[in-house]
C-alpha cells in the first residue's frame, strides 16, 4: 500500500502466471531454475507445493498460481522456479516462486508505477505493490515481502485432507 | 582483546562451577583439605586473571574470599554450611560480576560489601571488628598471636616473564603483605647496554621477610611463575621478632655487597638466631622438587598435572564445529551420489576410489561427531546446587545421586538439555518427594534420593530422573486430564496411556502455584524439547513408590541412519532407532481384523496406519506391500509403504521457517540422487491417527 516507498528507479524482473505478467524487484531474487523435480510435503496447503534441493540446502516452493486463485503451475518447457531471498518477519528466507515463464529485467522509474486499484485484480491489494504499464502491456508488481509474511504462508494445517486445504489456500488468495 | 576477554569469561565460569561443585563436596566432607585447597586455589586463579584482564572488582572481591579461605586451611576457621552457603552466594555474585560487567556497579559493589561483612561475622572476632575489604588487615590481624619465622627468598624469573604478563612488582608487594621484611634487588644480570632487550626481566630479588604465615602462603604468592621461575625459600628462624631497623640494617649490609652468602645473611641476625645449620629448611619452587614434598602437597601436583593434560587440548568454538558438521554433512551427500553414480555405471577403475572416499568420509565423519561428543556428567553437577537450595527452602530432606556422567552426548544436545531437566528436577523436589515427617509415617528413610542416570542403549542414550517420592496417582491425572479437556472424560485408557497425558499441553498437576513448578508450562514444554532434539520421554510411576522419567536421545544431530521408504514414487525416511522390525503385508492374510487396522504379529496387536492414505498419496497399490514396525513413545505402531528400499545414513536438514508446524516430518535430507526425502516422525504419526480417529468415531 505504501504507494511512494519507491523514490528511485529499480530493476525488476517480469514473469508470467496464466498469461498475466507479473514483476518482482531483482535485489530480492536470487537465481532462476527449471521446473524439477519437487518433493511434496504431506498435510499442507496445496499452493505450498514442496521443497527442492538447492545445492544442498532445502528450499520451499511457493506455487503463486494457486495462491491467486488460479489453477495449479503444471510442468512446460518455459515453466521455471523464481528463487528469492525475502525478509520473513525479521528473519531471511531463502524461497522458490513458481512461474509460468520469466519474461526480461526491465528498468521502472517511480512514476510508470501506479498504485494497486482497490478493485479488479481480484487479489489482496496489499499483495500489490503496484501496477505499471510498460510497452503497452501491464505488469502487477508484487509485494514479495507482504505475499511471504509468516500469517500467510504458515498456514499449515491440522488435518490436512486435500479438499480442505484447497479451500482454505483459495479464501487467502481470493479475499 | 576480545578473545581474551571471552576466554578469561570461559575459564573463570569452570572455576566458579569448580568451585560450587568443591563447596557442595565440602558440605559432606568439611575436613578434607585437598577440597579446602581446591577453593582457595580457584579463588586465587580468578583473582589473578580478574586483574589480567581488567576485571578489578572480581579480582578483589576473590582476593578477600581468598583470604578466608586461607583462614580456613591453616585452621582458625571452621567449614560451616553457613560459610558455605555465603560463598556460594559469593559466587552467583561474581558470576553476576562476570555477565554484567560494568552494569549496577554501585549495587554490585554494595552486594559484594554485605556479603564480605558476612565474611567477616564468621572469622575470629578480632578481624570481625575491623573493615572487612581491607585484606591485608585481615591478614594481619591474626598476625600478632603467632610466632614469627624469619625467612629467605631468592627469586630468580625467566627472561621473559614480562610476556606472561606478570608483574614482578605486584609479587614482591604481595610478599611482603603476608608480613614484614625487606626485597633487594640484583642487578647483576644486566647485560650491556647494546644488548638490552626491554621485553625482557634482566632482575632478580632476595627478599628476606618475617611472617607469621607459614611456608605455604609464601609459596602461593609464585603460583603463576613457579614453573618457569628459579625460587628458593629457606628458613632462617623459627623464632623471634624483627623491628624494622633490622631490617634496614640488613638491606644496608646487602645493598653494600651483592653476593652474600646465605650464612652471611643470618649472620647478621645472629643475635636472635641460633643454630641455623640445623634447622636449614629448603624449598625449591621447582616442580620436580615439588613433587617430593608428602601429603598433601601431592593433590596440588595432581591439579597441576591435571591442568597439563587439560591445556593438551585445545579450545575451538562451537560454531566453528557446527560449520564442520555442516561440511561433513554435505560431503557425506555428495559421497553418496558419486558412489551411486559409479555403482550405476559400473567402472570398475572409479568404483575403487569412490570405495576408498567412503571409507575416508566414514572416517572422517565419526570423528566430527566424536569431537562433539562431551560426556554428560559436566550436565549433572550443575543441579547438586539446585536440589541443595530448592530441598532447603522446600524442608525437605533429598540426596542427590548420580550415574553414568561418562556417557557421552552431542554438546548441542547437552545444551538443550538444560533447561528440561531443571524442570523434571524441580517436579521431582516439589511434587515428588515427600516432606520428611510423611516419608517416616510411611515408612519411608527420611531423606528422599533423585537419582539422574544415564546410559547408552543402542544408538540413544537414556537419561532417567528417578525420585523415590509420592509417585503418581492414574486416576487423579485422568481425572484431571478429562477435567481440562484434554481427554474425554470415558475413554478407557492404560495406566501407562493415562501417565502420559503428563505431557500435555495444560496439564499441570500442582495444586497451587509456586515459584518451582505449576505454571502449567511444565511437562509439555519438556516434551517438546526433547522431541525438538529427535528424542522421545516416557514416564513411569508407581503410586507411592515413585516416579521415573527417561529422556531417550539420539547419540547426536545432523547426521543419522535411517531406512528409506517408498510409497506411490514419494520417498520417506524414518530413523532406524524407531524401527524394530520389517516385513511383508499382505492384507488379504488378515483375515482376523478385516475391517480394522489393526493385526496380529507374534501374539501382539498391532495398529497400523497406512501411508498412502494418510499422506494423501496417490498411484497404484503394488501386489505386495510392507509393513514397517515402530516403536515410539512405548507404542507400536505398524507403517503400511510399498517398499522399503534400504538402510542410508543421511544427514538431517530443516525443512525451515514455512513448514515448523508440519505434523508427522521432522525434517529432510538429501538422498544419494539429489532428490528430497521427508523424514518421518513417527511419534507425531501416532498422535494425529489417535486424534483424527477418536474425532471420527464421535461423529458416528
Amino acid at each position: 500500500m505504501d504507494e511512494n516507498q519507491t523514490i528511485t528507479s529499480a530493476h525488476y524482473l517480469t514473469f508470467e502466471l496464466d498469461q498475466e505478467q507479473y514483476g518482482f524487484e531483482i535485489e530480492n531474487v536470487q537465481s532462476v531454475l527449471d521446473f524439477e523435480q519437487i518433493t511434496r510435503v504431506p498435510r499442507t496447503p496445496d499452493f505450498m507445493r514442496g521443497v527442492i534441493n538447492l545445492r544442498g540446502k532445502i528450499v520451499p516452493i511457493i506455487d503463486l498460481r494457486l495462491k491467486f486463485g488460479l489453477s495449479e503451475t503444471v510442468k512446460t518447457r518455459e515453466s521455471c522456479i523464481i528463487i528469492v531471498n525475502i525478509d520473513m518477519n525479521g528473519e531471511k528466507t531463502t524461497l522458490g516462486v513458481l512461474a509460468d515463464a520469466v519474461r526480461e529485467v526491465i528498468l521502472l522509474e517511480p512514476e510508470q508505477i501506479e498504485p494497486a486499484p482497490k478493485i479488479g485484480t481480484h487479489l489482496k491489494t496489499e499483495f500489490i505493490k503496484g501496477v505499471a504499464n510498460y510497452q503497452g502491456s501491464l505488469i502487477i508488481i508484487l509485494e514479495m515481502e507482504k505475499i511471504f509474511t509468516t500469517n500467510e504462508l504458515l498456514l499449515v494445517h491440522k488435518s490436512g485432507s486435500g479438499v480442505e486445504t484447497e479451500s482454505e489456500a483459495e479464501v487467502t488468495a481470493v479475499s | 582483546m576480545e578473545n581474551f576477554i571471552e576466554l578469561y569469561k570461559e575459564e573463570t565460569k569452570e572455576l566458579l562451577n569448580d568451585v560450587q561443585d568443591t563447596l557442595l563436596e565440602l558440605e559432606e566432607r568439611p575436613d578434607d583439605r585437598d577440597l579446602i585447597d581446591r577453593v582457595f586455589r580457584a579463588m586465587h586463579n580468578m583473582k589473578g586473571n580478574g586483574a589480567m584482564f581488567g576485571f578489578d572488582n572480581i579480582s578483589a572481591f576473590t582476593h578477600d574470599i581468598e583470604t578466608v579461605y586461607d583462614k580456613v586451611r591453616d585452621g582458625e576457621l571452621a567449614i560451616t554450611s553457613e560459610l558455605i552457603n555465603l560463598t556460594l552466594e559469593a559466587c552467583d555474585q561474581i558470576n553476576l560480576m562476570l555477565l554484567k560487567p560494568g552494569a549496577d556497579l554501585g549495587k554490585q559493589q554494595e552486594k559484594v560489601d554485605q556479603i564480605l561483612r558476612e565474611f567477616a561475622k564468621l572469622l575470629p572476632d578480632k578481624a570481625g571488628k575491623k573493615s572487612p575489604q581491607k585484606s591485608t588487615v585481615l591478614q594481619k590481624s591474626g598476625v600478632e598471636e603467632k610466632k614469627q619465622t624469619l625467612y629467605l627468598i631468592h627469586f630468580v624469573p625467566p627472561h621473559d616473564l614480562f610476556l606472561s604478563g606478570t608483574n614482578p612488582v605486584l609479587l614482591l608487594r604481595e610478599l611482603l603483605d603476608l608480613g614484614q621484611g625487606t626485597v633487594i634487588a640484583h642487578n647483576d644480570k644486566l647485560p650491556p647496554f647494546s644488548e638490552f632487550d626491554p621485553q625482557k626481566c634482566y632482575l632478580y630479588w632476595t627478599i628476606i621477610l618475617s611472617t607469621s604465615r607459614d611456608i605455604r602462603a609464601i609459596q602461593d604468592v609464585f603460583i603463576f611463575v613457579e614453573d618457569e621461575s628459579e625460587i628458593q625459600i629457606k628458613e632462617i628462624s623459627s623464632h623471634g621478632d624483627f623491628s624494622a631497623a633490622d631490617f634496614d640494617r640488613v638491606k644496608e649490609k646487602l645493598k653494600q655487597s651483592d653476593q652474600l652468602s646465605f650464612k652471611e645473611i643470618c649472620q647478621l641476625f645472629d643475635a636472635k638466631v641460633e643454630e641455623i645449620s640445623l634447622q636449614e629448611k629448603e624449598i625449591i619452587g621447582k616442580k620436580a622438587a615439588l613433587q617430593q614434598k608428602e601429603g598433601k602437597k601431592d593433590s596440588v601436583d595432581k591439579r597441576h598435572s591435571q591442568e597439563s593434560e587439560q591445556t593438551s587440548g585445545i579450545r575451538v568454538s562451537s560454531e566453528k564445529l557446527d560449520n564442520l558438521i555442516n561440511l561433513v554433512g554435505e560431503l557425506v551427500t555428495i559421497q553418496s551420489s558419486l558412489t551411486q553414480q559409479v555403482l550405476k555405471n559400473s567402472d570398475s577403475q572409479y568404483l575403487l576410489i569412490a570405495e576408498e572416499l567412503e571409507r575416508l568420509t566414514a572416517g572422517l565423519r565419526d570423528i566430527a561427531m566424536e569431537i562433539r561428543l562431551i560426556p554428560v556428567g559436566t550436565l549433572f553437577s550443575k543441579y547438586r546446587r539446585l536440589v541443595r537450595d530448592l530441598s532447603r527452602s522446600l524442608g525437605k530432606e533429598i540426596k542427590l545421586e548420580f550415574e553414568g556422567g561418562e556417557t557421552e552426548l552431542d554438546k548441542t544436545i547437552i545444551d538443550r538439555l538444560g533447561d528440561p531437566l531443571v524442570h523434571l528436577i524441580r517436579n521431582s523436589i516439589d511434587h515428588g518427594i515427600e516432606p520428611p515427617e510423611i516419608r517416616e509415617q510411611n515408612g519411608k528413610p527420611r531423606q528422599g534420593t533423585i537419582r539422574i542416570a544415564a546410559f547408552q542403549s543402542g544408538a540413544d542414550v537414556t537419561i532417567q530422573i528417578s525420585d523415590d517420592g509420592k509417585g503418581m496417582d492414574p486416576k487423579m491425572i485422568h481425572a484431571r486430564a478429562a477435567e481440562k479437556g484434554l481427554v474425554p472424560e470415558n475413554m478407557p485408557m492404560s495406566t501407562s496411556e493415562i501417565l502420559q497425558l503428563i505431557f500435555k499441553p495444560g496439564f499441570s498437576t500442582a495444586e497451587k502455584v509456586s515459584d518451582v513448578s505449576g505454571r502449567g508450562v511444565g511437562m509439555d514444554v519438556v516434551r517438546k524439547n526433547v522431541e525438538d532434539l529427535r528424542g522421545t520421554v516416557t514416564v513411569e510411576s508407581q503410586l507411592g513408590k515413585g516416579t521415573t522419567i527417561s529422556l531417550r536421545l539420539p547419540l547426536t544431530l545432523g547426521i543419522i541412519d535411517g531406512l528409506v521408504i517408498k510409497t506411490g514414487g514419494e520417498r520417506f525416511v524414518l530413523p532406524i532407532s524407531v524401527v524394530q522390525d520389517c516385513q511383508e503385508f499382505h492384507i488379504q492374510e488378515n483375515v482376523q481384523f478385516k475391517h480394522r487396522d489393526i493385526l496380529e504379529i507374534r501374539g501382539e496387536v498391532i495398529p497400523f496406519i497406512r501411508l498412502r492414505e494418510h499422506f494423501s498419496i496417490g498411484g497404484k497399490l503394488p501386489p505386495i506391500e510392507h509393513l514397517v514396525i515402530a516403536f515410539v513413545n512405548d507404542q507400536k505402531i505398524g507403517i503400511v509403504v510399498d517398499e522399503i528400499e534400504g538402510e542410508h545414513q543421511i544427514v538431517i536438514k530443516s525443512l525451515g521457517k514455512l513448514y515448523r508446524r508440519v505434523e508427522g516430518i521432522s525434517g529432510a535430507t538429501i538422498l544419494g540422487n539429489g532428490a528430497v526425502a521427508l523424514i518421518l516422525d513417527a511419534g507425531k504419526l501416532i498422535e494425529i491417527a489417535e486424534r483424527e480417529e477418536f474425532a471420527a468415531v464421535q461423529n458416528l
